[in-house]
């Protein structure tokens, strides 16, 4: 008669952006030693500063192994079988224009709602996101940067960072590695043997970019990996706003994702970066699904300095990953508001590190852990008020939800505070969506599915209105669609 | 026919037998009173017409216009008619009022294969109602019940019954909790929603309520029955003599 909760969550929804797109492409055989590392370096044509750079961090990667801690379990990954390189083949030399793009491509993107054409947002199509610049980055290689002109005007790059390499080798070879090291962490020195493409951004001093910048990573090949690295500097008094959205299609094998992603805000700087993850998460018995094992970090490297991290996760069969801010400046400001939700056999160990260094610098967490079916949701964070760290503050907010009887929540606070003039604050909640919540909607006329969704985005609310407004939808959407599948 | 046709119900909770047979009938335009003891099984009845889980029908037929809706879900019976008026209303943080409404007035619209309320005048009509129950237009933006006082609660029941115009209306000790302001406020409230069309189960444990709102018939409910029926002045010789009297 009545459905409860628990035989809500029992059923799986699909996976939407589950779908492989067939073309041609230069894939390296699996397995990893020096030869690939240089075989990687000179495909991109880097120069020998990088090469040896890479290298470095591969004998490093070496020595180490991958780390134990986390709130999480899967058999030991075979690096060997692996491929470390894959390129759409019909761009092996690099696409000039949109017009060079495998059309192929360009449905797949389309398919995930992604505009990859300039002329659309010109000719005034109405799209959520037509105001976005987009770099778009499918298995290893960037495929197409939008609104480059646009930008340029303003003196901001945008660009895949293996052009940056050759266009601006200064700004790179300055700040990569300087936030997030080579030996930082296993994937990290990974990331910085192989790393493939990702996205690089500089905003001028005192500029304000006038459009969001985005990135859309996909993985598409078998047995490949994605190690994209992501770099931005936002110089003195600069502003930038960037999102980036993930997917990949379904596979039974488990798919590897180790990305670094390094922020650097100088004096007066303010860095927004948001995060919508939806990596294929496995399928209701656990089998597929993509590793997402990611370093983010930024770096407050000036006085007055700001960055702000917000994350939706929904997907990834396990998620290990602490996007954090390095607090150096004076009243510097780092913040983390995070949705993680988690189904099936999903596991998320996830949060941040609020490093305070500057003198009253602030930090505000705000985590929202979601959990259903049979998945665990940990929540782990880090607040460190350094000596120098006179009259910091931190706030930190951590909420669980649970969805059902069969999921955990988990919470991994540290706080490190070596300054008796620093102040941390730590809440922590755990609820239940209870059958009363659900019985009240329905005996209104809103069915379970909707029942759960509208309960679960009030959850979130407090997050999703720090995301750029383009993104507020999607996000609600996201969840809706991951929502769909734990309420069946 | 009957609005509302109750026959034979049988119902239980954990395993344990709470309505043993339990009959009623209420036609349109009417307002019917169940009174009894604690454990007589009047939230029960409440909970087993709104089909709430856990709340196990052994047998008998609950009719609403002539339809069995004794197998259908809970919003499925929301969608026929049926609303129940909490007596504990929950709260579901970060879900405004106001977006919680426009759910519940848009799922049933779309029940009923009627447009969605036009958003406009739909804000209009639920600001007009929380003005007159009292309740502060800031409550609208508010998480559902979210920090709201017992009164302000059991205020924003009636709202919602006032805007969603039900079939039939079961109020379960909705004036419980209530300072006599408050059980005035709610009364109009109830009153203003009666009508020729609808009917109204009301719930409570003291006659009370029954000064504000007039029944038609009032129900002595004991150990899952019905074991008096009268009108009016059933409640007052209760009131006078107590449960005992007829229990």
């Amino acid at each position: 008669m009545s459905r409860t909760v628990d035989d809500l969550v029992e059923s799986n929804a699909e996976y939407e952006a589950g779908f492989v797109t067939d073309i041609e492409s230069e894939t390296l055989p699996p397995g990893l030693d020096e030869s690939v590392v240089r075989f990687i370096s000179e495909k991109k044509g880097e120069p020998e500063w990088l090469t040896e750079w890479r290298l470095q961090a591969y004998r490093q990667w070496c020595e180490m192994s991958s780390p134990e801690w986390a709130h999480v379990h899967f058999p030991p990954v075979d690096f060997q079988a692996i491929s470390y390189y894959s390129a759409p083949k019909s761009n092996a030399d690099g696409p000039q224009s949109l017009e060079e793009v495998d059309p192929e491509l360009l449905r797949t993107y389309e398919k995930l709602g992604i505009p990859l054409h300039e002329q659309e947002a010109l000719a005034g199509v109405v799209k959520p996101s037509a105001n976005v610049a987009v770099d778009a980055v499918f298995d290893s290689v960037s495929i197409a940067t939008t609104f480059k002109d646009k930008l340029a005007e303003a003196g901001v790059v945008f660009c895949p960072i293996s052009e940056a390499v050759h266009s601006h080798p200064e700004l790179v070879q300055k700040y990569i590695g300087s936030v997030v090291p080579q030996r930082d962490n296993f994937y990290a020195a990974l990331n910085s043997a192989v790393f493939s493409d990702g996205s690089f951004v500089y905003v001028p001093p005192g500029v304000r970019c006038p459009m969001e910048l985005s990135t859309y990573f996909r993985i598409n090949e078998r047995n490949t990996g994605q190690f994209e690295r992501t770099l931005i500097i936002a110089d003195e008094g600069a502003q930038v706003s960037y999102l980036e959205g993930c997917t990949a299609p379904m596979r039974d094998e488990n798919q590897l994702h180790a990305a670094v992603v390094e922020l650097v805000a100088l004096g007066d700087a303010d860095i927004k970066y948001s995060t919508v993850q939806n990596w294929y998460p496995g399928d209701e018995n656990g089998k597929g699904g993509i590793y997402n094992f990611v370093t983010k970090r930024g770096l407050c490297a000036g006085d007055r300095a700001k960055i702000s991290w917000t994350q939706v996760e929904t997907g990834s069969a396990i998620t290990w990953k602490y996007p954090s801010v390095v607090l150096r400046g004076n009243d510097s400001v780092g913040e983390f508001y995070s949705v993680a939700l988690t189904g099936n056999l999903q596991q998320a160990d996830t949060g941040t590190k609020m490093i305070h260094m500057g003198k009253n610098s602030r930090s505000t967490i705000i985590s929202k852990g979601i959990s259903t079916g049979r998945s665990q949701n940990s929540y782990r964070g880090l607040v460190r008020m350094s000596p120098t760290a006179d009259g910091a503050r931190n706030f930190t907010q951590c909420d669980s939800l649970l969805i059902g009887g069969s999921c955990g929540a988990h919470t991994f606070p540290y706080i490190e505070n070596s300054n008796p003039r620093a102040i941390v604050e730590h809440e922590a909640t755990t609820s239940k969506v209870s059958e009363e919540q659900l019985f009240a909607c329905q005996q209104r006329g809103i069915d379970p599915e909707k029942a759960v969704s509208m309960i679960v985005n009030g959850f979130c609310k407090e997050v999703f209105k720090e995301l750029p407004m383009e993104f507020a939808v999607e996000a609600g959407k996201l969840l809706e669609v991951s929502l769909e599948g734990a309420v069946g | 026919m009957s609005l509302l046709s109750v026959s034979n119900l049988r119902a239980e909770v954990a395993g344990k037998a709470i309505l043993n047979g339990l009959n009623l009938e209420v036609q349109p335009g009417e307002v019917h009173a169940i009174m009894g003891p604690n454990g007589s099984g009047k939230s029960t009845l409440a909970n087993v017409l709104a089909g709430r889980p856990g709340y196990e029908v052994i047998d008998g037929d609950i009719r609403l216009d002539g339809s069995d809706i004794g197998e259908l879900e809970p919003h499925e019976r929301a969608h026929a008619g049926v609303f129940l008026a909490f007596q504990y209303p929950v709260e579901i943080p970060g879900v405004s009022n106001m977006e919680f409404l426009k759910a519940s007035a848009d799922s049933l619209a779309h029940a009923r294969g009627e447009d969605q309320p036009n958003a406009a005048a739909f804000i209009k009509q639920v600001r007009e109602l929380a003005a007159s129950l009292d309740l502060n237009p800031e409550f609208l933006k508010r998480g559902v019940n979210e920090g709201f006082s017992g009164g302000e609660k059991k205020r924003n029941e009636i709202l919602q019954l006032l805007l969603l115009n039900p079939r039939l209306a079961v109020l379960d000790e909705t004036d419980s909790g209530l300072d006599i302001d408050a059980l005035q406020v709610v009364a109009e409230g109830v009153n203003t929603y009666r009508g020729e069309e609808n009917g109204v189960v009301l719930i409570t444990h003291y006659q009370r309520l029954l000064d504000y709102i007039v029944p038609d018939y009032v129900h002595v409910l004991s150990e899952g029955r019905i074991v008096q029926s009268g009108d009016k002045n059933l409640a007052l010789k209760l009131e006078e003599k107590g449960y005992a009297w007829v229990t």
